[in-house]
């Protein structure tokens, strides 16, 4: 909650036109959307399997320390492309219109240690539909962090640095830790759940398979290299690890970027849906590559407006939707990775220490909201 | 385990996909114009293929502008051809997706899925001494392969097409007359109306000793089973229906959720999600709002109207829909 309601000088009608525009974006993708882009993302995933074929290849001779810089470094790049471009957009759905079962929300795996299913369920469901409302969407520092002025402080944020550097360095399981719910979820009573249990399973069987591939089997079929081998893993792991942290930060922390109460999202129209995705995501600037290297997160606002898009066509997308931005007169966050970065871990340091409340509590468009 | 959470056989498909244990794909590898709007596609089958009987189809699934879209064709090729091809001859049928797109643009090299060749519109083991094949149009295409790969001494074949130049394999079907291995008969629709069947006495008179194999529209199929049944020959007639019927597309309709056996009428505004819970059928769902695809189910049968855009999905293998955005467009069946 900023002191200034960044949009209170739309009107309803404004709001609902706005709706209206947006539909009409997608409604032009979808329409064109066809064999280019089902042979993109067909050329994408067949990249990243050779890519990663070809480095566990080199990974074999890894005890010869330019194999293990070539290897790990193609290994990093291959996870990076199956976590983001890849895994992240078709479980969304991106792709399922496709009607290829390999390729599908529905059918898809990801080398990552949360099960797809839980992640499609926190991140698909909870997160997008709710995005950025306080006590609703946990994306927001992760139940772990306090990320806005209007949280309560307490002694434990004074960590939250810390929390967040180890958060990163370990995402992948901090993911599948958080898709469990597990803050919630530990109490006594609820750790006996079997459908809370079932998921913990679940989750415990994909972590085995995915440490005994990476840390066991490959190391072992490298024979002579087993060290350098595991090492290299694990640098993989770290750097994807790292990398997706810090996209995915850089798409709700910077500053600039809105946090929304609970009630204001009561009876919130599809109009007034859009502009809080507008308002609650922040965009990365850059080359092809590097969008391409985020999964097209750098374009987290159009991801927002519409998660089921496919991913290379939110570059074009972008063009139509800043425009609106001007249009109604909103701000377009966005910057370059360091910058967003840093805006993201300078927000996390300020908050690990308590603030004086704002002024202006609530802005006109959610006491609008709760008087209707 | 070495590959988790991929199989092996992902990464084999990149380099050969049509090896033995891939899933049944084929290589089209020829297109070869038949007629104005029909096309023989020559294609290579994977390892896996089983081979065929003549007079079978074989379930296609090719992408068209990205989409996969699975059809039936009959196989028109000998079930002995030396260089293991096997083809699919197909006629473009106005607004036909699949069929266009097979006989106008595609191209050698294109993978296609495939089924195991299925069907029993075939003739039997023993071959029957006198045969009629009574064929319209693409009907033809069964029937091809049956001429291809077995000799009847005593063959008879009424077809009918709206012109001359319409009749496809008409060369072949010529060269069989000349060789004195087939008794043809062209009905040409445009000249001379469509076959009535109440002139197969004059055509050939001991139609009703012959097993007869009939293929071609919905009408013709229908006359021909009333005229044998009529005649008591019933047994003798084997005929094969090439489309199921059509899917009746309107606002809202009966929706049959088979898996828990619920049949209610939901009009065609409500989503289906709404529909289903309302029923007491148990949904899996989500954001209730089309973006997490959390609540997709297969659509088994009829059509659906996504409420956001207004595009109608037509059911076919494969076909999952957002429960929560869709609509009845008429009867469908929900797998919940």
């Amino acid at each position: 909650m900023t002191a200034i309601d960044p949009t209170a000088h739309l009107t309803a009608e404004q709001i609902e036109e706005l709706g209206r525009e947006l539909d009409a974006i997608r409604d032009e993708v979808i329409a064109d959307r066809g064999e280019k882009d089902a042979a993109y993302i067909r050329k994408v995933i067949s990249a990243q399997r050779k890519l990663e074929l070809v480095s566990r290849g080199v990974l074999l001779f890894s005890i010869f320390p330019p194999a293990w810089l070539i290897g790990t470094a193609g290994l990093s790049v291959a996870k990076i492309m199956d976590n983001m471009e890849i895994g992240h957009n078709i479980l969304h759905g991106q792709w399922d219109w496709m009607r290829d079962p390999k390729i599908h929300s529905t059918t898809w795996e990801w080398d990552h240690v949360s099960p797809s299913e839980q992640w499609k369920h926190s991140h698909n469901e909870l997160h997008h539909t709710y995005t950025n409302v306080i006590g609703k969407d946990n994306d927001l520092g992760y139940g772990i962090m306090r990320v806005d002025e209007d949280q309560r402080w307490h002694p434990f944020h004074l960590g939250q640095p810390l929390w967040n550097f180890l958060n990163a360095c370990f995402f992948e399981y901090g993911i599948a830790a958080y898709d469990l719910e597990l803050g919630r979820n530990l109490s006594k009573r609820r750790r006996k759940n079997p459908e809370f249990r079932a998921r913990a399973k679940a989750v415990g069987r994909k972590i085995r398979k995915q440490v005994l591939k990476d840390y066991v089997i490959h190391p072992l079929l490298s024979g002579p290299s087993f060290l350098p081998t595991l090492a290299a893993t694990f640098t993989a792991n770290l750097v994807r690890n790292i990398w997706t942290h810090s996209v995915i930060m850089c798409g709700h922390f910077p500053e600039g970027v809105q946090v929304f109460e609970r009630r204001s999202i009561k009876g919130e129209t599809r109009g007034q849906w859009y502009l809080r995705q507008m308002m609650g995501s922040a965009n990365i600037s850059g080359s092809k590559a590097m969008h391409f290297m985020t999964g097209n997160l750098s374009h987290q606002i159009e991801h927002h407006l519409f998660p089921d898009l496919p991913s290379n066509r939110y570059a074009e997308v972008a063009v139509k939707v800043r425009a609106l931005f001007d249009k109604y007169e909103l701000e377009y966050v966005t910057g370059p990775l360091p910058k967003q970065v840093f805006s993201a871990w300078h927000k996390v340091f300020r908050l690990s220490l308590p603030n004086k409340k704002p002024k202006v509590k609530t802005p006109d468009r959610e006491r609008e909201l709760v008087a209707a | 385990m070495v590959t988790t959470p991929l199989l092996p056989s992902d990464y084999l498909d990149l380099v050969s996909p049509l090896r033995a244990g891939a899933d049944l794909r084929g290589r089209i590898e020829a297109v070869h114009p038949e007629t104005g709007d029909a096309a023989t596609i020559v294609i290579r089958p994977g390892r896996g293929w089983r081979g065929h009987t003549a007079g079978q189809y074989v379930r296609i699934g090719v992408d068209v502008d990205g989409v996969r879209l699975w059809r039936a064709y009959s196989l028109t090729s000998p079930t002995d051809r030396r260089d293991g091809r096997v083809t699919i001859t197909v006629k473009a049928i106005p607004d036909g997706k699949v069929s266009n797109h097979l006989v106008r643009r595609a191209k050698p090299g294109t993978l296609i899925q495939l089924d195991q060749p299925t069907g029993d519109f075939v003739l039997p083991q023993a071959k029957p001494a006198k045969v009629l094949y009574l064929t319209a149009g693409s009907g033809i295409t069964p029937v091809m392969g049956m001429l291809r790969d077995s000799e009847i001494d005593d063959a008879v074949m009424i077809h009918s097409a709206p012109q001359p130049h319409d009749v496809i394999f008409r060369s072949e079907l010529h060269a069989l007359v000349a060789d004195e291995k087939l008794r043809l008969t062209e009905v040409h629709t445009d000249t001379d109306g469509m076959l009535d069947i109440a002139r197969l006495d004059e055509l050939v008179p001991d139609w009703a000793e012959r097993e007869t194999w009939a293929c071609g529209p919905a009408g013709l199929l229908d006359a021909a089973e009333e005229h044998w049944t009529e005649h008591g020959v019933r047994e003798r007639l084997h005929t094969e229906r090439f489309r199921a019927g059509i899917v009746v597309t309107g606002d809202g309709g009966e929706v049959t959720f088979s898996a828990s056996g619920k049949t209610v009428d939901a009009d065609g505004a409500t989503p289906l999600l709404d529909v289903g819970e309302e029923a007491g059928v148990l949904m899996p769902s989500g954001c209730r709002m089309g973006i997490c695809f959390g609540c997709v189910t297969p659509l088994k049968s009829g059509a659906v109207r996504d409420l956001r855009t207004g595009k109608i999905t037509e059911a076919e293998p494969g076909v999952l829909i957002q429960t929560c955005v869709s609509a009845a467009a008429g009867p469908c069946d929900i797998e919940r």
